[in-house]
């Protein structure tokens, strides 16, 4: 009648939740869904093209790494962590880069930053923001080269299979992409040439609140992301302390120093909306394996990835710092998780029990 | 330059010959941590290390000759308490295997010759001449200093039976999850 | 509710499991035919075991005392039919590793009939000493699955000055609803063994805590505490462990027990609806503790639903009462989140088990456990503040020191974080295993220093003997030679001398 031998008998509680770990990927998978739609939208096929390539090559490494490690492959594949990874990269990749770009990128994802660590879990650091992090340092031209929108169906837009040769074989010269810089990197720039904000600005190649812009897939389609945000925290998946916290670390410096000079510092509401913010802070930010599991753990991370990405983005020789400022907060979460842990029940934060009172 | 690689000089020597004056003068006569690990042995001497008694073994153990699972009737909890006190890893592999045991007399072969009581170390055996001994299974330390005493082969260490108080839940095991 | 309370208002603790508890728990109280044969366990309490004090072949009356008290925590065990005691021996115990223990096995005469029963028409002319002596006679321990005699918890409660008593009706368990029955059916009962429980502890006030989710309970006891407002019926949000005792008192009370001490350390006292009721009996009829209302539900069962059953009653035969629609793949003793996995169907029904469950086979799913996503959902649903992840990656690495400094004691084993756990990790059993290998080294501890205890008193001994030996030689040598003297005195015949010795 008893399934199990009696020497290992099974623990309580007898029964589990119905959420699972692919199923927590594919909620997080689906609400980037509508960004990354309206990206290829926006970019056309090429930006189809990349984010495929990209995908597979991260999933092929995390397979290659199983069977190196006679573990299953198929189960870790199921789990979809492989997929997740390279589908965030591949959103804060220039829509338009070449294939090996991404090839590169979601190998270097999955075999070195995720399965060199021991696997899904086991990992310091996000590997999608790692790999982006080396392929800016290692192909700063290619990762820097961004597209103008370039609506499907739109006059000049390449098709299907024009698109793949795009990727394949770079951008053609008679193609009417016009390369350009994106919002923040441009106002660098000219910052560096010393002109000021009221002047750039005037001319930047932006159309803001829309998301039409040059960018990556994550950047343009900043509210579709946030929009996928709210809706893993309405289905639970992540909570809201990480995102609002780094939103916040953003927009509060942002604010202050736009009040106290403008000519030298972007708005509060421009710096939300532009780079990867959006996409660091409710998708990257919150990557379970490298992020603090206690609330308040949470906020101070976030808060943390907030303030480096402004610095970053204001001070530093970057015109972009989300992925660094996360990976900079990732080498802290251990530290965090150890001094900041839940209260216990009957005792003080220090883990003393309390005195008794009575009424 | 000179002046530096002097004063360091000068410093070395006058701190390191302080350091000998001191090791001279200051030593300690005896070791210390004997004496603690002396009063964490069961102190039964029931020989069953290969010592004298406890003391021995407790010289041993500080002196790092033997080895921290020495100790049978203090079973797995004294070898990791001993680990830790001497910083070294304790290889638990050799206890954990049987776990405890006791003496038990068989009853049809024990002829009441009174030997094992004398031999046991905590007076565990109860019995009279020419009438059939009985252990306490609560004062037995399983140490077996009456079994090699015994001419009739009627004392031997049997494992305490599992009962419901001294079950634990086993550790789950993980098949094919990262480590 | 709104997406902003959804996202925002996340509860500090618990999880919110399926309940499953309709429709057993409308469906009206059934009461299971006397057993051919029932095994009484002698432990089934908190404490030492009970000894037997009837002998194989003896008639025994339905109630009648057949094992008595060992030691001042431990409760008295009464014959739940009349018969004959067929065995005193070991049957397979309530308990997931399948290990035996002892009981006392009546073959039943189906007469059903009672010892002479002493009723009390007025319990609160009794004095709280009087109420304490005749729950403890009665085998009264907590109902709700602590099984903690309640007799000692009443004087403890009267020495402590408790202000309050807490009536756990929270049944947060899913699945059971031998409580929730219990408030619907026997309120009034209820009500009044609250009154006598209130009288024995000294108590100025009663909060029956119920969960939201039995709305029949609430109204039967809203109405059956009428009349006495010192006991209040406060509904509790439905949420998974309220029916613990530290997370009831503080949603009730707002105070907090702490780490290491006792509820009655607060000024409040615990207990189960059950138990008053089954107070209620024994104080006004005289009945002792030998029937109780269990659950039987599951995927397996065919007719779910609350049964009245002896306790001792083979579980199997309470699974056949209620019909099988199939072989069950698991049979658990209690509820689904706490509860004990049974080696088989003949194990006794016990004091403390609310409900039986046999579960299907897809209930009974275990899925695979996979690597730990550090999702964080444990730490957030541990309703003792505890981190579950850190405690359970220590375990597994050996580290049993590393998890008691992250107080793995004050784990309630609640399961809340192995049933949240996306990855399946049973970390339940980790904190299980880990608490009994602490528990055994301590006790390797305290077994070494009563080695050391012996050892000198063997010392002691020997040195005492050697030194008495040593005594009765000098004495006898002292003897020998006052002998001598003596002789030698006698020889010169003197009356004197002999008197002086005399004197």
């Amino acid at each position: 009648m008893n399934a199990h031998p009696i020497d290992m008998p099974v623990s309580s509680p007898h029964a589990t939740t119905s959420l699972s770990v692919p199923r927590v990927m594919g909620i997080v998978l689906l609400a980037l869904a509508p960004a990354t739609l309206f990206g290829f939208w926006l970019y056309g096929w090429p930006a189809f093209w990349l984010w495929l390539f990209t995908v597979a090559a991260a999933a092929a490494g995390e397979a290659f790494c199983l069977r190196l490690m006679a573990r299953p492959v198929l189960p870790a594949l199921h789990d979809g962590s492989a997929i997740l990874t390279g589908w965030l990269l591949a959103l804060s990749l220039p829509p338009w880069a070449p294939w090996w770009i991404g090839v590169f990128g979601g190998l270097f994802a999955t075999v070195l930053a995720k399965q060199a660590f021991g696997g899904l879990g086991q990992n310091l650091f996000n590997p999608a923001m790692v790999a982006r992090v080396a392929l800016l340092i290692s192909f700063p031209v290619q990762m820097t080269a961004w597209v103008a929108p370039l609506p499907l169906g739109s006059a000049g837009a390449p098709g299907l299979i024009d698109g793949l040769l795009v990727t394949l074989k770079g951008m053609p010269a008679g193609l009417d992409a016009v390369a350009s810089a994106s919002l923040l990197g441009f106002a660098k720039t000219e910052m560096s040439r010393g002109v000021d904000l009221f002047a750039s600005l005037a001319h930047a190649p932006m159309q803001p609140w829309i998301g039409s812009r040059p960018g990556s897939l994550g950047e343009t389609a900043g509210w579709l992301i946030a929009a996928g945000g709210l809706l893993m925290m309405a289905l639970r998946v992540i909570s809201w302390h990480i995102p609002l916290a780094m939103l916040a670390g953003i927009a509060i410096p942002a604010a202050l120093l736009h009040a106290v000079d403008p000519a030298r510092y972007l708005d509060a509401g421009t710096h939300l909306m532009s780079g990867g913010a959006m996409l660091g802070a409710f998708f990257i930010a919150t990557d379970y394996v490298t992020s603090p599991g206690t609330p308040r753990g949470q906020l101070i991370f976030g808060f943390g990835c907030g303030v480096l990405t402004f610095v970053i983005r204001t001070w530093a020789g970057y015109p972009e710092g989300v992925a660094f400022a996360v990976l900079l907060m990732n080498s802290l979460t251990p530290i965090i998780d150890a001094y900041v842990r839940p209260r216990i029940y009957g005792r003080d934060r220090r883990g003393v029990p309390m005195v008794a009172k009575r009424g | 330059m000179l002046s530096a690689v002097g004063s360091l000089t000068v410093m070395g020597v006058t701190l390191g010959g302080l350091l000998g004056v001191a090791s001279r003068y200051l030593a300690v006569e005896a070791n210390p941590i004997e004496a603690e690990i002396q009063a964490m042995l069961p102190g039964s001497q029931c020989g069953q290390c290969g010592f004298v008694g406890c003391s021995q073994a407790a010289a041993a153990l500080a002196a790092g000759t033997a080895p921290v699972t020495l100790c049978p009737p203090g079973g797995r909890a004294l070898a990791q308490e001993l680990a830790h006190k001497l910083g070294v890893k304790a290889d638990l592999s050799g206890v954990a295997d049987d776990g405890p045991k006791i003496a038990q007399v068989s009853e049809e072969i024990c002829i009441g010759c009174c030997k094992c009581i004398k031999a046991c170390p905590t007076d565990a055996v109860i019995g009279a001449a020419k009438q059939i001994h009985n252990v306490i299974r609560d004062a037995c330390t399983g140490c077996g200093a009456c079994v090699d005493r015994c001419p009739t082969e009627a004392m031997a260490l049997v494992p305490i039976p599992v009962s419901l108080q001294y079950w634990i839940w086993p550790k789950p095991v993980m098949a094919g999850a990262a480590a | 509710m709104g997406i902003f309370e959804r996202i925002f208002r996340e509860p500090r603790w618990g999880v919110h499991p399926d309940d499953h508890k309709r429709p057993a728990a409308d469906v009206p109280l059934r009461r299971l035919p006397t057993p051919a044969r029932v095994h009484m366990p002698l432990q089934q309490h908190v404490g030492g075991a009970a000894r037997p004090i009837v002998l194989v072949g003896q008639q025994v009356l339905k109630g009648q005392l057949i094992a008595e008290p060992s030691g001042n925590i431990s409760a008295p065990i009464h014959a739940p039919v009349s018969g004959t005691v067929t065995a005193i021996g070991e049957v397979t115990a309530p308990h997931a590793s399948g290990l035996s223990f002892g009981a006392i096995t009546i073959e039943s005469d189906f007469q059903e009939r009672w010892i002479e029963l002493e009723e009390v028409a007025d319990p609160f002319s009794l004095s709280p000493e009087e109420i304490t002596k005749r729950t403890a006679a009665a085998g009264i321990v907590g109902l709700g699955g602590a099984t903690f005699p309640s007799a000692a918890k009443f004087s403890l409660g009267r020495r402590m000055k408790v202000d309050t008593l807490i009536v756990n009706g929270g049944e947060c368990e899913p699945y059971l609803s031998a409580d929730d029955r219990m408030m619907r059916d026997w309120g009034d009962e209820v009500v009044d063994g609250v009154r006598i429980v209130m009288h024995a502890i000294g108590a100025q006030q009663a909060l029956v805590g119920i969960e939201d989710n039995k709305p029949e309970a609430i109204d039967a006891m809203r109405k059956a505490a009428e009349g006495f407002p010192e006991v209040k019926i406060r509904p509790v949000p439905a949420r998974y462990p309220m029916g613990s005792d530290r997370q009831l008192i503080i949603t009730l009370t707002g105070r907090e027990v702490p780490a290491d001490a006792r509820a009655a350390e607060v000024g409040v006292l615990v207990h189960n609806v059950s138990t008053c009721a089954a107070v209620h009996q024994a104080i006004r009829f005289g009945r002792p503790l030998v029937e109780r209302i269990v659950t039987i539900n599951g995927g397996a069962v065919r007719a779910p639903g609350n049964v009245f059953a002896p306790i001792g009653t083979p579980v199997q035969e309470l699974l056949d009462f209620c019909g099988l629609k199939e072989a069950p793949a698991r049979i658990v003793m209690g509820g689904p989140m706490m509860g004990t996995p049974l080696a088989h169907g003949q194990v006794p029904l016990v004091k403390g088990a609310s409900g039986i469950l046999a579960l299907d086979a897809k209930e009974a799913f275990v899925p695979p456990a996979g690597p730990c996503i550090r999702c964080g959902n444990c730490t957030r649903a541990c309703p003792m503040g505890l981190q579950p992840i850190e405690m359970g990656a220590r375990i597994r690495a050996g580290d049993l020191d590393g998890a008691e400094k992250l107080h793995l004691g004050d784990c309630i084993s609640c399961g809340c974080c192995a049933y949240v756990c996306p990855s399946h990790i049973p970390l339940v059993q980790y904190f299980n295993h880990a608490k009994g290998e602490l528990w055994a080294k301590e006790r390797g501890k305290l077994r070494t220093e009563a080695t050391k205890r012996l050892a000198a008193a063997r010392i002691e001994r020997l040195e005492r003997e050697a030194k008495e030996k040593a005594e009765a030689a000098a004495r006898r040598k002292a003897e020998r030679a006052a002998a001598k003297a003596k002789a030698a005195a006698e020889a010169q015949a003197s009356p004197a001398n002999i008197e002086g010795e005399t004197a």
